[in-house]
C-alpha cells in the first residue's frame, strides 16, 4: 500500500503527472479555499447565471488540465444527494409570488434560492473533488502544516490519516470473521453483535495507539513531527495555482461592474 | 448530512468559524489534560475509529440501519475534548478528501457536530451519571440519553443558524418540523448503538472507558487471616 493508493481515503486520488498534480499541497488548498469563496460570495439571482456558467467552465477546465476521468467527478458529487433533495422541497415549502410549474404552484423566489444554492454546492463539490483527485492524503497534511494549522491539530490529522486504512482493514477482517461464521446481520440481537464488533475495534484502536506512542518514545520522539525546510515556493507556481480562483473572481467583478 | 458550501450567508459562517476555531483552540489544551502527552497518538487512533465505525451499519430495528455519529460515544470513551479533536479532524478529511461539507462551511459543521453534539450530549450525560446510581448500567443509560439528545440538539442548532443565516426564505416553523422529526429518529438510533458499543467496550476493558473513572474501586489488597508475618513477606 503506496503513497495513499488503495484503502479508503486514499480511493479519491488519480495517479497522473500534470501540472494540477505538481503543485505544492497549501497552492492547491489556497486555490480550492478561495475558489470556494468567490462562489459563494456570488448572488443568488437569475442574472448570475451566466457568472455559474463561467465558474463551470473553468473548474472543469482545471478538471481536465488534471485530467480527472468525467466518472470520478460525478461519483465525487453522490455526497450531494441528500442536499438535492433539500433543494426539490425548497419551491414547494418557501414563501413568495407563485407560478405555475408544469401544474405544479412553486414559489418564484424558492425556485431561484434552490436553483443558486444548487450551483455553489455543486461548483464546490466539484473543485473539492479536483482537489482530492491531485492530491495525496499525506500532502494535503503536509500543506495544512504549511498554512500552519496548529502542530497539535497536524499530528492527530497525520495519524489519523497514516491508520484510518489500517483501522478500516481491521473492521474488514473482522467482518469477513463474523460472516463466515454464518453471521447474518438481521434483527435486534445482530445489533448486539456488530456492536461488540465497533468495540473491540475501539479497544484495538486505542492500544494500537498506545503502542506507536511507545514506539516513538522508543525512538527518541519528543511529540513533535520531524519536517524539514520546506522549499520556497516560486512566483509562479502560485500563479498556476491561483490561475483558477483569480480567473473566477474576474468573473464575479465583470458580473459587479455590469450590474 | 453535512452543510455544504453556500448554505449560510457569509456573516454566518464567518461568526460559526471563528467560534469553532476558539473552541478547537480550547479542546486543544483540555485534550492535553485528558490524554497527556500521548494526544496526537490517541487521539489520531480514535479519528481513525470514528472515521471506520461510521461507515458500519448497525441494524436498529424494524428493518432500518443506520450509522453512527459517535459524538458522545467517543467523549464517554476519552473525554470531551479529545472527541471534539477527534470530530474536527474527521470532518476536516471528509471535506478536504471526500467533498462532504463545504470548506467554507467547515466552521459550521464543527459547531454543529463537534461544539454542540458533543457539548450537549455529553453534558446531558455528566448530569445524569451523578443522578443514577454509580453503576455501568446508570453510566450506559446516562450515555444513551445524551447521545440522543446530542443528535436533536444539533439539529436545532441548525435551525437556529438558519433562522439567522440562511439564504432561502422558508417559513421556519416547516425546517423546524423536518429536522426536528427525522432527527428525533436519527438519535433513537444514535442512542441504541452508542448504548450498545459503549456496553461491549464496558464489559471487556473498563479501565479505558474515560466516562467510567468513577467506577473504578481500589482493589482492596488484605492479607489472608492465618498466614505467619514472615510468608507474607515471602
Amino acid at each position: 500500500m503506496g503513497a495513499g493508493h488503495g484503502g479508503p481515503l486514499g480511493a479519491a486520488y488519480v495517479a497522473r503527472d500534470t501540472a494540477v498534480h505538481r503543485l505544492p499541497a497549501h497552492v492547491s488548498l489556497v486555490a480550492v479555499l478561495a475558489f470556494a469563496l468567490v462562489v459563494v460570495a456570488t448572488p443568488l439571482d437569475p442574472a448570475w447565471a451566466p457568472a455559474y456558467g463561467g465558474y463551470a467552465v473553468l473548474v472543469l477546465a482545471a478538471a481536465a488540465l488534471a485530467r480527472v476521468p468525467a466518472a470520478r467527478l460525478a461519483r465525487g458529487l453522490v455526497v450531494e444527494l441528500p442536499f438535492v433533495l433539500f433543494a426539490l422541497l425548497l419551491p414547494v415549502v418557501a414563501r413568495g409570488p407563485r407560478v405555475e410549474v408544469l401544474g405544479l404552484s412553486l414559489s418564484e423566489s424558492g425556485l431561484v434560492t434552490a436553483g443558486g444554492l444548487l450551483a455553489k454546492a455543486t461548483l464546490s463539490v466539484l473543485a473539492a473533488t479536483v482537489l482530492a483527485a491531485t492530491t495525496t492524503p499525506q500532502d494535503l497534511v503536509r500543506g495544512l502544516q504549511r498554512l500552519r494549522l496548529p502542530a497539535v491539530l497536524v499530528q492527530i490529522l497525520s495519524f489519523m490519516v497514516r491508520y484510518a486504512d489500517v483501522v478500516t482493514g481491521e473492521l474488514r477482517r473482522m467482518r469477513v470473521a463474523r460472516e463466515s461464521r454464518g453471521f447474518r446481520g438481521r434483527g435486534p440481537g445482530a445489533l448486539r453483535v456488530v456492536a461488540a464488533t465497533a468495540g473491540a475495534l475501539f479497544v484495538r484502536s486505542y492500544e494500537r495507539g498506545e503502542r506507536v506512542h511507545l514506539a516513538m518514545l522508543a525512538r527518541g520522539g519528543d511529540g513533535r513531527l520531524p519536517a524539514g525546510p520546506a522549499p520556497a515556493v516560486p512566483v509562479g507556481t502560485w500563479l498556476t495555482g491561483l490561475a483558477l480562483p483569480l480567473s473566477a473572481g474576474a468573473v464575479l467583478a465583470a458580473g459587479v461592474l455590469g450590474a | 448530512m453535512h452543510v455544504p458550501d453556500g448554505f449560510l450567508d457569509a456573516p454566518t459562517s464567518l461568526v460559526t468559524g471563528a467560534v469553532a476555531a476558539g473552541a478547537v483552540g480550547l479542546a486543544l489544551r483540555g485534550a492535553h489534560r485528558e490524554l497527556d502527552e500521548r494526544t496526537a497518538p490517541l487521539a489520531g487512533l480514535t479519528a481513525a475509529f470514528v472515521f471506520a465505525v461510521q461507515m458500519v451499519n448497525f441494524p436498529v430495528g424494524a428493518g432500518t440501519s443506520g450509522h453512527l455519529i459517535g459524538g458522545v460515544l467517543t467523549a464517554v470513551l476519552v473525554g470531551p475534548w479529545t472527541a471534539i479533536l477527534c470530530t474536527t479532524v474527521v470532518l476536516l478529511v471528509q471535506a478536504l478528501l471526500f467533498a462532504d461539507g463545504g470548506l467554507t462551511a467547515l466552521g459550521t459543521n464543527v459547531v454543529l457536530m463537534g461544539v454542540v453534539a458533543v457539548g450537549v450530549g455529553y453534558g446531558l450525560s455528566r448530569l445524569l451519571v451523578r443522578l443514577l446510581p454509580r453503576t455501568g448500567t446508570g453510566l450506559l443509560a446516562a450515555a444513551g440519553a445524551g447521545a440522543f439528545l446530542s443528535v436533536p440538539a444539533a439539529a436545532l442548532a441548525f435551525v437556529g443558524l438558519f433562522a439567522v443565516g440562511g439564504v432561502a426564505d422558508v417559513p421556519l416553523g416547516a425546517v423546524l418540523a423536518a429536522m426536528g422529526g427525522a432527527h428525533l429518529l436519527i438519535g433513537i438510533g444514535e442512542a441504541l448503538i452508542t448504548v450498545a458499543v459503549l456496553g461491549a467496550v464496558l464489559s471487556v476493558r473498563p479501565d479505558l472507558v474515560h466516562g467510567a473513572a468513577h467506577l473504578r474501586r481500589p482493589a482492596d489488597l488484605a492479607t489472608r487471616p492465618g498466614l505467619r508475618a514472615e510468608e507474607a513477606l515471602r
